[in-house]
């Protein structure tokens, strides 16, 4: 679960992590009291004005400006909140339609009043799949995009691998202010900023933490000024504020819905729907798409149980897809009978009456797949019926020819 | 011979008076695997499906010899189970649960590596050595006993592979599902080596999927052992979309190494016959298998 950059920068404080301060603003009236209060409270000149939407690359699609009065402020603030915003990350990239922007955060000016003093950093946490433990990735080339750092200069991004039994280490913290080239103060304050995110990494079950930039200010303080932050959704069961920090605005909404059916739904682009029980099933049923000519519209699990209102809510959430041209349903029953997952399909179909306008295609395998198929066959409906894999290929090939 | 489960292996299953524990050990009570017991806590001294009940899994070592458990606990206390059976001396360790966090699944992967145990899983089918033992959820009936191994990260997809394999006329020595988790306790070189080194499998069916890099390190294992026995690979996720989990928390493609294509080549690259249609498997492997 992904949270927005206000966010995340709560947690990050909570646990003791200096940030970027701000207040998040709905609206031009809110975000000019924002200013006005962040000039008071935290000696701020100027604001930035940040869109608050889940994709990187905000400012590339001028969601974040600077502002230096109230005028700005309002000018800012007016055009970002309400604007779709495109970055490099939302859907279609910068030439697709964007992401609505609903609220906005209005920050101190950290860069303030020695610009020139500042320097970036770059810092992230997560689990590394091969070492299997937690690693903290850090740069001195902040603000930019890490990946091409890690291509043009790799010798610029370093790595500290953290003992799971142990933790994190005092010489692991000073190793890395060392190679940030960090001395006196900020060096200090940066052992104490990456010990206190890495706490708040374990304490709430993160699975990434992004820092970028990490800011040294012309005081030497070392400050968050935006970070992202995703969440293991598996260990949210432990953590019920964080859960509720869930914003579904920021969602396709059908996989929101598809998710309170307990259906696993990605939406994509192709004419093919498919439904599928279990994830590696689907994503070969999706590649068999392809294969066939089709391409995939969507990757759809129902799980271990193929009843008849789980098949119709899965029908449902497909067809609202106008691109979808056929749907295969490819189930291979173990627990699950066939027969019963039959049923489903046709009372669904049948239950569903005019609403399913485009052929369905059928192939139950496993447990009673013989029986599946006469009641598929016999059921009357404009139902293809298939065993093997490669039957339903062909069919799918042909729908879509 | 076999790997990992047979005839002989005593297994007890935890989270055994469970709703998803009781139905599965009844499966596999029917198949035919030697369950010897389960493991509840506070329901230790009862007896559930005609076997013995215990409070922990080390009195269960102690009183009727356990040497393989199959964990069926929920995702919040399944970590703790798996270091349970390690600390008690078990051999193979194989957890169905899927959903456990993966901060948990780093500190079970630290605890056990000094113990003398194999972890399959979390997030799996199990494992099944057909006619000898099922410890895990796969229909049975559709694993012909044979000489080819199956190592996969999916349920439903190894089933599909397992039938392919039968109705192209061969069977399964060994079935193995390692699970679709970021952290696995035995990732698909480690799972291949146990089937390479299998006196009794002839060739090996490896299924993969998009995310991580344990089937690029399968390939380059498989190549360093001279292809001694053939290997049909499929990775799953051709289609799939950067950036976007598919259902098991592993699939998701992060950088370019993480794609199926990617994948593949290297697959391809290392001598394995690698097919680009889960519907070939079966055809495939047949055709190597004469050569």
């Amino acid at each position: 679960m992904n949270l927005h950059e206000y966010q995340g920068k709560n947690l990050l404080k909570s646990y003791g992590v200096a940030i970027q301060e701000g207040i998040v603003a709905h609206n031009v009236d809110e975000a000019v009291e924002a200013f006005k209060t962040l000039q008071k409270d935290y000696n701020s000149e100027f604001c930035v004005i940040k869109a608050q939407i889940h994709a990187g690359g905000r400012g590339k699609g001028g969601g974040v400006k600077l502002a230096k009065n109230e005028a700005e402020v309002k000018e800012h603030a007016g055009n970002i909140i309400g604007m779709m915003l495109k970055t490099p990350q939302t859907p279609g990239g910068l030439d697709g339609e964007g992401k609505l922007v609903r609220k906005v955060l209005v920050a101190e000016d950290v860069y303030a009043p020695d610009f020139d003093a500042c320097k970036e950093y770059y810092i992230s946490v997560l689990m590394d799949r091969g070492r299997k433990c937690n690693v903290i990735i850090y740069s001195t080339e902040g603000g930019m995009d890490i990946e091409e750092v890690a291509e043009k200069t790799p010798e610029l991004v370093h790595k500290e691998y953290i003992d799971p039994t142990l933790g994190l280490q005092g010489f692991q913290l000073r190793k890395i202010a060392f190679n940030l080239g960090l001395s006196g103060q900020a060096f200090k304050e940066m052992t104490k900023f990456i010990s206190n995110l890495y706490k708040a990494f374990l304490g709430s079950d993160a699975s990434m933490f992004e820092i970028n930039p990490c800011l040294k200010t012309g005081d030497d303080r070392i400050v968050a000024v935006d970070c992202k932050v995703d969440l293991d959704d598996n260990a949210l069961y432990r953590h019920k504020d964080l859960a509720e920090l869930r914003d579904t605005d920021e969602e396709d909404p059908t996989e929101v819905e598809a998710k309170s059916y307990g259906l696993s739904y990605v939406n994509l682009d192709g004419n093919v729907g498919c439904m599928v029980n279990g994830a590696g099933l689907a994503m070969a049923t999706m590649d068999i798409i392809k294969l066939s000519g089709g391409e995939p519209a969507n990757f759809l699990d129902v799980g271990g149980t193929a009843d008849a209102a789980r098949v119709e809510q899965a029908f449902r959430i497909i067809l609202r897809d106008p691109n979808v041209k056929a749907i295969l349903i490819n189930i291979f029953g173990g627990i699950v009978r066939c027969d019963r997952v039959a049923n489903g399909v046709v009372d669904a179909y049948k239950n569903m009456g005019d609403a399913i306008t485009v052929p369905i295609i059928v192939r139950l395998q496993g447990t009673n797949a013989d029986i599946a198929k006469t009641i598929i066959d016999e059921s009357g409906l404009e139902v293809h019926s298939a065993i093997q894999l490669q039957e339903a290929a062909d069919l799918v090939a042909k729908v879509v020819a | 011979m076999s790997v990992l489960v047979n005839k002989d292996s005593k297994i007890i299953v935890q989270g055994f008076t469970g709703k998803e524990g009781g139905f599965h050990a009844e499966q596999m009570i029917e198949y035919g695997t030697n369950i010897v017991g389960g493991v509840t806590p506070k329901k230790g001294g009862q007896t559930h499906l005609g076997k013995p009940v215990f409070n922990t899994v080390s009195e269960a070592v102690e009183k009727v010899g356990a040497d393989t458990t199959i964990i069926f606990v929920p995702p919040a206390f399944a970590g703790d189970a798996v270091m349970e059976a390690a600390a008690a001396g078990i051999k193979v360790i194989i957890c169905i649960t899927e959903g456990i966090p993966v901060q948990d699944m780093v500190k079970v992967k630290a605890y056990i590596s000094d113990k003398d145990c194999i972890l399959i899983g979390p997030n799996c089918p199990g494992v099944i050595t057909p006619e000898e033992a099922k410890v895990g959820i796969m229909p049975g009936f559709v694993f012909k006993k044979g000489r080819i191994g199956v190592v996969s990260k999916s349920g439903t997809l190894t089933y599909e592979a397992a039938d392919q394999i039968v109705k192209a006329g061969l069977g399964i020595s060994t079935a193995i599902g390692i699970g679709g988790d970021p952290i696995i306790g035995t990732p698909t070189k480690e799972a291949v080596e146990l089937l390479m080194n299998d006196p009794e499998t002839d060739a090996i069916v490896m299924i993969g999927e998009i995310g991580g890099n344990y089937e690029a390190l399968a390939a380059e294992y498989i190549s360093s052992t001279g292809n001694k026995k053939p290997v049909v690979g499929f990775i799953a996720g051709q289609t799939a979309p950067k950036g976007r989990t598919m259902g098991h928390a592993g699939a998701i493609v992060g950088g370019h190494d993480d794609t199926a294509e990617a994948k593949m080549a290297i697959l391809a690259k290392n001598g394995i016959h690698v097919v680009k249609s889960p519907a070939e498997i079966g055809k495939t492997l047949v055709e190597v298998m004469n050569k």
